[in-house]
């Protein structure tokens, strides 16, 4: 009843079964490795100054980071500001207008754009906003992040509002609703929470962006006004990492441990969220 | 607004291109092919950075395609269904990620190691290369690779994983009738249907590990060189922009490293139209998971 | 629950064609999750016979046969009960390989499904060479034969490296045929094959069953009435998980003893 080669057959099943799960395992190693190391040392290099107080000097104990945790937020606000309406809108353009060649080219521009080294992105802003400005400001910083996340919101907002029903532009259609009303009303409104959800991935991922700050926003105490300079959590951890002060080091420790715990919490929370359109059907 | 990057993409290129007139003026095409990097005499040339993003990104695609595409492989075919949506929630975190953070580890907990485990191991078993022989001090060129690979497995094992699952079930049936085993099915009907589209992906995580910044400047050493070694420290064109650009002095140094960037931006975007033409003529207009 | 192969209700004794049966069904119930597709259905295949499952959408006719080679088993949700022998082997036994049965019980689907990155022959013997078979000489020799008995030998030969899906939807579902022949199956199951086809490839594919039946035990499920009279010997109409009724197929179309089979088969209802 069995082929001659049957067993060999089994065991290759066996072997590639067990090879792509070794695999698997290789892939998640990483995440798990870095959480357990940023999550101890990280966890045991907070204290209430890190949250509360500025950088000291050099040389002097303690200090923290609170000038970049809140420029990490001023900074995302802006981009925000920045990225949101154009990305949003576009998406609808993409989803409802347009034609499918005009669409074609918007969505593979977008997508090119998406592949855009961050670095560059700071490149160009430098030249575009530093230079005339004669000086690195949080607005520069905003900026930057915002229209990296154009591209981000674009396609998502498109995607999810593709995932509407037709049925529902139709019956509002026939109703005699005006079709921007008909945008506004059934179609945003049907797929909002999946566009809170693509804006709030593309913030996350922007919070985590250093490059492009390296240039453009300064790295520097308060920021009064968006002209001066800002500090941001990402970019300190960078400039304390590469330091060779150990009480530095375990500042940028406590830093990448709260920026993970950002980028993490909105990621999982997003999931968690939206779990039934992430359900799929493997 | 949707026409905001068309816009964004002119402005990318025009600024770059603004900017690295002097270096342009100067250097003319001599700039690709020239190794110097001499800020004394205001002499710069590309040719180290361009080998180091090539060799770094290399290697990152030596190490994560096998596995990626392995792991894409046992999220769809293989694995019991209960192992995939964790499985599947994992990878899309270590997506998540900032690069800063990973740099970071790299630097302070996979580079000691590394040093202290791996490339001893690698040197007496493959020192007859001469790309393991030599000392090592931490950073360098091995060390960015495997950070990139790290950072390049997720895209490609999602994209992968999105263009297994767009393979239809009647080809596996089809396997399966003949008296298939899993491996047989995945083997003739799946993988051998989604080669282009895998390609794509791979493509796409090439253009991912180029343009990389962070993790790679914490890692590789910063050291404007060809490397024969990949225990040596060297640099890509991100990471050395990241790490001149606030120590420039002069036009022509900035106008250089405008002129970097725009190296970059031409081999990422040439990258990324070559990944997004695969997958797009892969599977129709979009690649998207069914929901 | 080992049960005699003579004949429950339902089975009436004209169905004991010549020879064993090829496949005994006995109490075959099949699951998804908690709905029941197939109910306790007992009958036995006759070999060397074509033996048509008809019956409304949804009634299990299709269920019912990828349980034949165990292909409802892809469904993580499936479940089923019950026994069936294929030539005397229990082929839910606990020592049967899925793997196993399907070679010894091919399928042809609904829509022809070449692999499309292979060519023609490389279509014909994938199966073969699965299975170890890599003499070049016996893999040629079984193509044309194949290909002969899917009666598509003459419109191939001058390009059997040509891509397959090079050939039209006819001819397609005709080399998923010779497919599923080159491994030489005991038993063809065909799930609606001709339904995506035009007429003319449809009786082309009509033809070749009839033919084909002198070497093997044919399974179809159809919904095309005229093709289960034309083309088969045995008929079963199921109807919502449960097998009605049972017998010649001249006799199934003429003279049922349900009303419900007279109803369907007269087009009153389906």
């Amino acid at each position: 009843m069995t082929a001659p080669n049957h067993r060999w057959r089994q065991f290759k099943d066996l072997l590639m079964r067990v090879v792509t799960f070794a695999c698997a395992i290789l892939v998640v190693a990483p995440l798990i490795l870095i959480f357990y190391h940023i999550v101890k040392q990280g966890f045991s290099s907070l204290n209430f100054a890190f949250f509360t107080q500025l950088p000291k000097p050099l040389g002097e104990k303690g200090g923290g980071m609170a000038n970049a945790i809140v420029g990490t937020f001023v900074l995302l606000a802006e981009a925000a500001v920045v990225g949101v309406p154009v990305g949003v809108l576009g998406g609808v353009f993409l989803s409802e207008y347009g034609s499918s060649k005009l669409n074609w080219w918007v969505r593979f521009a977008a997508d090119v754009l998406n592949g855009v080294p961050s670095i560059t992105w700071g490149v160009v802003v430098y030249g575009l906003m530093v230079v005339p400005m004669h000086g690195a400001s949080a607005l520069a910083g905003g900026v930057v992040l915002g229209l990296m996340m154009i591209p981000l919101v674009m396609r998502t907002t498109e995607e999810v509002l593709q995932l509407v029903p037709g049925g529902y532009r139709e019956a509002a259609l026939a109703l005699g609703i005006a079709k921007w009303k008909t945008i506004v009303q059934i179609v945003i409104r049907t797929a909002l929470k999946g566009i809170v959800t693509g804006v709030l991935l593309a913030l996350a991922r922007v919070a985590g962006e250093t490059a492009p700050l390296l240039f453009t926003t300064g790295n520097l105490g308060w920021a009064h006004k968006l002209t001066e300079p800002i500090a941001a959590i990402p970019l300190q951890i960078y400039v304390y990492a590469i330091s060779p002060y150990d009480d530095w080091h375990r500042q940028a420790w406590a830093g990448a441990f709260i920026l993970l715990l950002l980028v993490l919490a909105i990621n999982v929370g997003v999931r968690f969220f939206t779990r039934d359109r992430f359900q799929s059907k493997t | 607004m949707a026409l905001a990057v068309f816009v964004l993409v002119a402005l990318i290129g025009y600024e770059l291109a603004r900017g690295s007139q002097p270096a342009l003026h100067k250097f003319g095409w001599h700039f690709l092919f020239s190794s110097d990097w001499d800020p004394g005499s205001d002499n710069y040339g590309a040719l180290p950075f361009i080998f180091g993003t090539l060799v770094s990104s290399l290697i990152a695609l030596v190490i994560a395609v096998p596995i990626s595409v392995a792991t894409a492989v046992y999220l769809t075919e293989l694995a019991p269904l209960w192992v995939r949506q964790p499985l599947i929630m994992f990878i899309e975190l270590l997506a998540a990620i900032p690069s800063v953070i990973l740099g970071f580890w790299g630097l302070f907990v996979m580079v000691p190691w590394l040093h202290d485990h791996l490339f001893p191991g690698l040197r007496s078993m493959l020192g007859f290369l001469p790309l393991f022989r030599g000392p090592d001090y931490g950073p360098c060129m091995l060390a960015a690779g495997i950070i990139l690979a790290i950072m390049i497995v997720p895209i490609i094992t999602s994209v992968s994983r999105e263009i297994l699952r767009s393979v239809p079930g009647l080809q596996r049936e089809a396997a399966y009738a003949l008296g298939a085993t899993r491996w047989e099915v995945t083997r003739i009907a799946v993988l051998s249907y989604a080669k282009k589209g895998i390609f794509g992906a791979v493509i796409l995580g090439l253009g991912r590990a180029l343009g990389e910044t962070m993790a790679v400047t914490m890692v590789i050493g910063n050291s404007p060189q060809f490397v024969a070694s990949l225990f040596q420290p060297g640099s890509t064109l991100a990471s050395w922009i990241a790490n001149q650009f606030t120590e420039a002095i002069g036009d022509l140094f900035y106008s250089s490293l405008f002129e970097l960037g725009l190296v970059l931006l031409g081999v990422t975007v040439l990258v990324n139209i070559f990944a997004q033409l695969l997958l797009k003529t892969f599977a129709g207009p979009s690649v998207k998971p069914q929901h | 629950m080992p049960e005699t192969a003579t004949s429950p209700l339902n089975v009436p004794p004209e169905s004991k064609a010549p020879g064993a049966p090829a496949l005994a069904v006995r109490n075959l119930s099949v699951f998804f999750g908690k709905n029941v597709a197939v109910k306790k259905v007992s009958l036995d295949i006759a070999a060397r016979a074509v033996t048509a499952i008809i019956g409304p959408s949804g009634c299990g006719k299709s269920t019912f046969l990828r349980a034949i080679n165990r292909m409802h088993e892809l469904n993580p949700e499936a479940r089923m009960e019950g026994e069936i022998k294929l030539f005397g082997d229990d082929i839910y036994s606990r020592n049967v390989e899925p793997v196993v049965v399907r070679r010894r019980v091919g399928m042809v689907f609904q829509k022809s499904n070449p692999f499309p990155t292979m060519s023609i022959v490389d279509n014909v013997t994938v199966g073969l060479r699965l299975n170890g078979v890599g003499n070049r000489k016996v893999l040629a020799e079984r193509t044309e034969q194949s290909l002969r008995m899917a009666a598509l030998w003459d419109e191939v030969k001058d390009r059997l490296h040509a891509p397959a899906i090079s050939l039209s939807g006819g001819q397609q579902q005709r080399l998923c045929i010779a497919r599923a022949l080159a491994v030489e199956p005991e038993v063809l199951l065909m799930d609606e094959p001709a339904s995506a086809l035009d007429p003319l490839a449809t009786s082309k594919i009509e033809d070749l069953i009839v033919h084909l039946k002198k070497e093997y035990t044919i399974v179809i499920v159809t919904h095309n009435m005229q093709q289960a009279a034309r083309a088969s010997d045995f008929t079963a109409f199921f109807y919502l998980g449960e097998l009605v009724e049972y017998g010649p197929t001249t006799k199934i179309f003429t003279s049922p003893s349900q009303k419900r089979t007279e109803d369907y088969v007269t087009g009153r209802f389906g």
